[in-house]
């Protein structure tokens, strides 16, 4: 039905949503990264790691017990020998296990190829770096979507509700499995921000150093209403069955709804301002309620992509888990000393998740007088920017690493 | 300022032989995190750097520090009682405003405080007032009139005095011009002043002849 909205051509012109952001970036002087195939990873595959199944379910923290449990994760370079190496990247709300490089016969990249490769900041020459999808997920992981074994038949809403921290405690059972004992580092943008924190939080001794990117300790009303009003969206559309629809096909124009709404808080006045003004997509108004304006193609393009690639049900599951995550209040670091490092960073036109969001992180930091770094950077991409913004977080992050791994602190001994 | 022979910027050297080795320190405007990596490199410090501007972070970051991005006026705010064997407030005092509000909380966040300021006072400075009949301009006060960042126009004595009247104590102090170090008349001859600064009770009183 959305598909209908489409003038022909349309497609080449919005493309991916990488070449969309590269169309972008060209305006600006930000993009200071060549695209450059020898920094590729080349072609990647998914692998598949399947653990609690019973009796040794996985308790959640809903007090529920689930199992077996599948992961899709992909990783990239070589552990070494001490197994001191190793970086947990972690996906925002609709990512998934494939980071970096290529799988065979895509020519889309994975979704933080920019920062994961061969001299990149998440240098695979150098480290280890694991990426894998989230419970409740529908890329590979076990979520909604996923057959239950007692029934032969997909989850749907018989799937237990999961919140940040399961997806991390489920992590924890992949990170064992490949024989680590401590994470050089968890690092992620949005949802992929708080997995992070949230592994400081429930397994402190286990992480060097933590990275969130433009997230949150806690959701405010705002982000909650944005999440809710994409979840009615999905659930009033009559396709969504009480999310009983894997046999009749999924609620597309609910979920597409919900992801335009989620494009709109990605961006930000200035950057919708550049990329689409009030430019017309045949330069007159047509009179009706046909997709007229730029914009509103681009919109229905980004609902019409996502609904052949994510599952509804993943979206409410997920969604909810971001609105339940808190660490406010000191939950980030309770009890003892951490001896993790922080780079915390926030981008100056991301009102979804704002600036003053990453300094309360900072703040329970100093408080805990957590080594810490932080930084605003410029850009006027919005929440986007952490997937696109490279300049700045090229510089930090590669630096960063660098320091935490030589495993020396502010360039002297490892005191506290 | 000027550089000295093995690459080390004269106030960062006194300020260097004030802090004890293996401290905490904290430095509030730490720029591009020159003072801090000597810090860490020669006095093995565990160096945090509290820095407004972008750029100078990325610099601090490739040092190998750790900085956080705040002014400096809310950048002390989280940060628990004696967080900090010293907090540095080198060439930052003259462009703040709250000054006292800062100084009761670096010295609440850290035992001791080291402040660098320049000195208004310095003889050049009086002449080009007085004789001259226009704003100073010297090595540590470069700017014009019109595009000073300082809001603050302090000499040595109004600073020792200041601090008197506040109940802080005075520690150590070295005044400099360039890399001389000046101990006869510094209110007069020395460009430059830098405080260690303490809560305890104060000692000797200050010598007569340093406050001219």
């Amino acid at each position: 039905m959305l598909s209908g909205v489409f003038a022909p051509g349309e497609k080449q012109r919005y493309g991916s949503r990488r070449n969309v952001m590269k169309s972008g970036l060209k305006k600006g002087s930000q993009q200071t990264i060549p695209e450059d195939t020898s920094r590729s990873l080349g072609v990647v595959e998914t692998q598949y790691y399947t653990f609690a199944g019973p009796p040794g379910q996985m308790k959640l923290e809903s007090g529920e017990t689930f199992g077996p449990v599948t992961l899709a994760y992909e990783t990239y370079g070589e552990l070494d020998k001490e197994k001191s190496n190793a970086i947990l990247v972690l996906h925002a709300l609709s990512g998934d296990a494939h980071a970096a490089g290529f799988h065979k016969g895509e020519k889309t990249p994975g979704w933080w190829d920019a920062m994961i490769g061969p001299g990149k900041p998440f240098d695979t020459d150098r480290y280890f770096v694991i990426c894998s999808n989230v419970i409740g997920g529908c890329k590979g992981s076990t979520g909604p979507s996923s057959i239950d074994p007692r029934t032969g038949k997909p989850y749907a809403l018989e799937f237990p509700f999961v919140t940040i921290a399961d997806m991390v405690h489920a992590q924890r059972y992949l990170i064992d499995f490949l024989g680590i004992e401590r994470l050089l580092c968890v690092a992620g943008g949005s949802m992929g921000g708080m997995q992070a924190l949230q592994w400081v939080a429930s397994y402190p001794e286990r992480v060097r150093s933590a990275i969130p990117i433009a997230t949150a300790l806690k959701h405010s009303p705002q982000q909650i209403a944005f999440n809710e009003v994409s979840r009615q969206s999905i659930m009033a559309d009559p396709a969504w069955r009480d999310g009983d629809y894997y046999e009749t096909g999924q609620p597309e124009r609910g979920l597409a709804v919900a992801r335009m709404i989620g494009h709109i808080t990605f961006m930000s006045d200035q950057s919708m301002e550049e990329k689409f003004s009030r430019r017309l997509k045949n330069d007159r108004f047509s009179f009706n309620f046909d997709a007229n304006f730029e914009v509103e193609g681009y919109l229905h393009y980004r609902g019409a992509n996502f609904v052949k690639r994510f599952d509804a049900n993943s979206y409410l599951y997920i969604t909810k888990a971001m609105d339940y995550f808190d660490l406010s209040g000191g939950k980030l670091i309770n009890g003892g000393a951490v001896d993790a490092r922080f780079l915390v960073i926030s981008f100056r036109s991301d009102w979804l998740y704002p600036a003053y969001q990453s300094q309360e992180i900072v703040r329970q930091l100093k408080q805990k007088q957590v080594d810490a770094t932080y930084c605003e950077l410029k850009s006027t991409y919005g929440h986007d920017a952490f997937l696109v913004e490279l300049e700045g977080q090229t510089t930090l992050i590669h630096h960063f690493l660098e320091k935490t791994y030589r495993g020396e602190r502010n360039g002297n001994g490892n005191h506290r | 300022m000027e550089i000295i022979a093995n690459g080390i910027r004269p106030d960062h050297q006194v300020i260097l032989d004030m802090i004890e080795p293996r401290s905490r320190v904290l430095d509030l405007g730490c720029g591009t995190g020159d003072l801090l990596h000597l810090l860490a490199r020669d006095k093995d410090a565990r160096a945090q750097g509290i820095e407004l501007d972008e750029n100078a972070i990325y610099e601090c970051v490739r040092k190998g520090l750790s900085v956080c991005q705040s002014d400096i006026e809310s950048g002390l705010a989280e940060y628990p009682d004696g967080s900090f064997d010293y907090v540095i407030l080198n060439q930052s005092l003259q462009e703040i405003r709250k000054v006292f509000f800062i100084l009761r909380e670096a010295l609440r966040v850290g035992d001791k405080v080291i402040v660098g300021f320049p000195n208004f006072a310095y003889i050049k400075a009086r002449f080009s007032l007085c004789w001259g009949g226009k704003a100073p301009m010297t090595p540590s006060l470069p700017y014009r009139w019109y595009d000073t960042p300082n809001v603050r126009f302090l000499s040595i004595s109004d600073f020792r005095g200041f601090c008197t009247e506040k109940g802080f104590t005075e520690e150590r102090s070295c005044f400099l011009k360039g890399q001389r170090k000046i101990s006869f008349w510094p209110n007069l001859r020395a460009i430059d002043a830098i405080f260690l600064l303490s809560l305890r009770k104060a000692g000797w009183p200050n010598s007569v002849l340093t406050t001219i």
